[in-house]
């Protein structure tokens, strides 16, 4: 097995597939409602100035969310 | 004829047009109140069918789910569900889809379709799916989501509006069946839920059994939106049986289901290239507007733009108002005869007023910013570039849209707290707020930083590099606290951060408009209220009790009247600060409401003149102690800039707070706070700035 990858890692200009949703604190399922379901077609456009938070592409929309929240989603880079 | 119109409420996600929408079908016959016990903002208009049938319109709080996590989500759903007494439950429910937007749109219309309710979908901003060469068919999107009413329109441009009043005017809509489908497991579940529930005798049991199941936080029992206890009790085990034979959460699960729908319908409904050729407008800008170092640059220039503009062009409004009151006192003062009359609507209430209402131009400017950036997409950007700095102090992005608005008023930002879903995020950003320095510190700062930098060539650099490092202060001290108040009494998780970057737009004037006549009521509505009404009491307290001798001189005079006698009982309190009991006296009254500094001097020091602040500062500068020191010297300016910077002073701040949080003791804690620390830091900066000098 090798590790798992998670979309906090993934560099901005890059794509990945959400493979799982890794915790089920409070907010995460706020961001399933949102469209990042196992399956779904993440693109990272970029990191905010600071380098936190991030800027997603999902399902045609851009949404932000914190590096904090992507290290707890698994994804398979394309 | 009925008696009471049918009930038509609008659903939609943020940024979907859905104000806009409610403007066009209401016109100006909207109401602005409370929900019953809550805070959240409930906005109802009055529209006429195509058919001239009168319906009421209810506009619900933008949410993107009705799995409450917001004061504004609960109240949706409660709405929705018929649970919030006193509101009747929607007889139609029109959502607004951002059509460019289809999928995540749906998710929200689903929810309402799931809820049992009839749907009409506004298929908004049919426009921009265009430019991208792409095509929502109506008919396939509504025979795929079991033949539910889809009007294709364009809310800022008025197209539609004629054929969703129509759609209004139709008595007959059925509910649709709900269009997703689960594993048997699931299904079983909802339908015992829904029997557990049916034999409390909850109303609609299978939306609620969905509500419940659908959302965790009503199943666990730290969370202020669970279920009550009983309930609670039988539908955990079957919750927990359901799990044994499929680990993944229930709620992850319906959410799942709801999609696997949603990309059915997106597919059978959109037509055209999915691929825009290269990168959009939108994305072109944002490679500028949060760059990292051009990002930088745009956000300061367009914060710093904003303060210029509300010092510049706010100016000759400024001096007309001014003059007109100065004019209109002098009028009624040649009307009366001198007396009490004359001397109660010249000194307390025309100058009062006038001294207020003079920075209306500023407060319109500032919120014509705010509008402009929110309405532009811009706002977002902001809290994407400011939410680290935001996160440092244990806050969030979000926070930083309602501290900014404080800049303008405290009120509309507290307000404006309610788009934070972390509650503890919420309280904390409540209770800094007011340290943001709002226009109503403008009169103060204005007056004592001109009494501080004395009449030279380039003094306007220094007054605005004042001006600014007060805003500064204010900022760091907003921060500080907040960060202590997140290790202390809000302590608890980070809030999990989440804010969609709209495409840029541009501006909706109209919109924009309606939100700054809006603001400017609210302002001239205080400053008419309880402004009026303190300046006739700061008039009345200067002027009461009045010496037996007429020809007392009017500093003796003021020196035995109420007002001169608390400024100096409090005297030992406000000496270490510098400020003698005249000083004391107008700090005093600026406890009701900070602006009144401004008003309670110029009664204080020119009873005699009509409100004018070129006059007000030549007095105050040759304001002298009896033993010949300037009164307003350089130190008691910077301490009583400081103090003001800090306190907590005004009455209509206190009330919202007490409204937002429902309690009396943030309020409290909060002006206290606020007044000790302000204390202080005018103790330590008159110590410094005295030796300095």
């Amino acid at each position: 097995m090798t590790k798992l990858t998670l979309l906090s890692e993934i560099a901005p200009h890059k794509s990945c597939t959400v493979l799982a949703i890794l915790s089920d604190a409070p907010g995460m399922q706020r961001l399933q409602e949102m469209g990042i379901l196992p399956g779904t077609k993440i693109s990272v456009i970029r990191r905010a100035p600071m380098g936190d938070p991030i800027e997603l592409e999902v399902r045609g929309y851009k949404l932000s969310i914190r590096k904090r929240e992507a290290a707890e989603i698994s994804v398979q880079p394309a | 004829m009925s008696a009471s119109p049918r009930q038509i409420a609008l659903v939609g996600n943020p940024n979907s047009g859905k104000t806009t929408l409610f403007n066009a079908f209401t016109g100006l016959r909207q109401k602005v109140g409370n929900y019953p016990g809550v805070t959240v903002e409930k906005k109802v208009g009055e529209a006429r069918t195509l058919h001239g049938e009168k319906v009421a319109i209810l506009d619900l709080p933008g949410t993107y789910s009705l799995s409450a996590r917001s004061e504004d989500e609960r109240v949706a759903r409660d709405v929705l569900l018929g649970d919030l007494s006193g509101i009747p439950r929607p007889d139609v429910v029109i959502c607004v889809v951002d059509a460019s937007n289809l999928e995540r749109n749906l998710y929200l219309v689903l929810q309402v379709i799931d809820l049992g309710l009839p749907v009409i979908i506004a298929l908004n901003m049919i426009d921009v799916v265009e430019e991208n060469k792409q095509r929502i068919d109506p008919e396939a999107l509504s025979e795929s989501l079991g033949g539910v009413t889809v009007i294709p329109c364009q809310a800022n441009a008025k197209i539609g509006i004629a054929e969703l009043k129509q759609a209004m005017a139709k008595k007959s809509y059925t509910p649709v069946e709900r269009v997703w489908t689960t594993d048997d497991d699931l299904t079983q579940l909802l339908s015992e839920t829904a029997d557990v529930l049916a034999a409390h005798n909850t109303i609609n049991p299978r939306a609620h059994a969905l509500t419940i199941i659908g959302d965790r936080a009503m199943r666990d029992p730290s969370h202020p939106n669970c279920l009550d206890n009983e309930i609670l009790r039988k539908i955990t085990p079957l919750v927990d049986a359901t799990l044994k034979q499929h680990p993944t959460p229930v709620e992850s699960r319906i959410v799942a289901a709801r999609y696997d729908a949603i990309s059915r319908i997106s597919a059978a409904s959109l037509r055209g290239e999915n691929r825009p050729d290269g990168l959009s407008v939108s994305d072109k800008l944002d490679e500028v507007l949060i760059h990292p170092i051009l990002g930088w640059l745009v956000f300061i220039l367009v914060m710093a733009t904003m303060f210029f503009s509300m010092f510049t062009l706010a100016e000759t409004p400024m001096d007309w108002i001014e003059n007109g009151f100065a004019i209109l006192g002098d009028w009624v003062g040649s009307l009366l005869g001198k007396g009490d009359l004359r001397d109660l609507l010249v000194d307390g209430v025309i100058a009062g007023v006038g001294g207020v209402l003079v920075f209306l131009p500023q407060i319109l400017i500032l919120f014509l910013f705010i509008g402009i950036l929110e309405s532009s997409g811009y706002m977002a950007r902001a809290a994407f570039i400011m939410d680290r700095l935001m996160a440092r102090v244990g806050l969030n992005g979000k926070s930083f849209i309602p501290l900014l608005s404080s800049y303008a008023c405290a009120i509309p930002g507290i307000m404006a707290t309610r788009t934070i879903e972390n509650e503890k995020d919420r309280l904390v950003t409540i209770l800094v707020a007011p340290m943001m320095s709002c226009t109503a510190r403008l009169p103060v700062y204005g007056i004592l930083i001109k009494l501080m930098v004395p009449e030279a060539d380039n003094d306007i650099w220094i007054q605005t590099g004042l001006m600014f490092a007060l805003y500064g202060l204010g900022t760091l001290g907003a921060f500080l606290f907040a960060a202590i108040f997140k290790r202390t009494i809000a302590k608890g998780d980070a809030s999990p951060f989440m804010i969609e970057l709209p495409p840029y737009r541009l501006p909706g004037w109209k919109l924009i408009v309606q939100q700054l006549l809006d603001r400017a009521g609210i302002f001239i509505k205080r400053a008419g209220t309880i402004i009026l009404a303190l300046s006739i009491l700061i008039w009345a307290a200067s002027t009461f009790p009045k010496p037996a001798d007429p020809e007392t001189p009017k500093d003796i005079a003021l020196e035995q009247s109420i007002m001169g006698r608390t400024g100096k009982m409090i005297e030992p309190i406000m000496k270490p600060l510098g400020y003698d009991w005249k000083i004391g006296s107008a700090v005093i009254w600026s406890f009701l409401a900070r602006e009144q500094f401004v008003a309670a001097m110029s009664v204080i020091y020119s009873v005699e003149d009509e409100e004018d602040e070129p006059a007000l500062r030549s007095k105050l500068a040759a304001a002298e102690s009896p033993d010949g020191i300037s009164i307003f010297s350089i130190p008691v300016c910077a301490s009583l800039l400081v103090f003001y910077v800090f306190a907590q002073q005004c009455i209509a701040t206190f009330a919202v707070v007490r409204r937002e949080t429902s309690s009396w003791k943030w309020p409290i804690f909060q002006l206290g706070y606020m007044t000790v620390f302000a204390w202080i830091a005018a103790f330590v900066t008159f110590m410094i700035v005295s030796h300095i000098v």
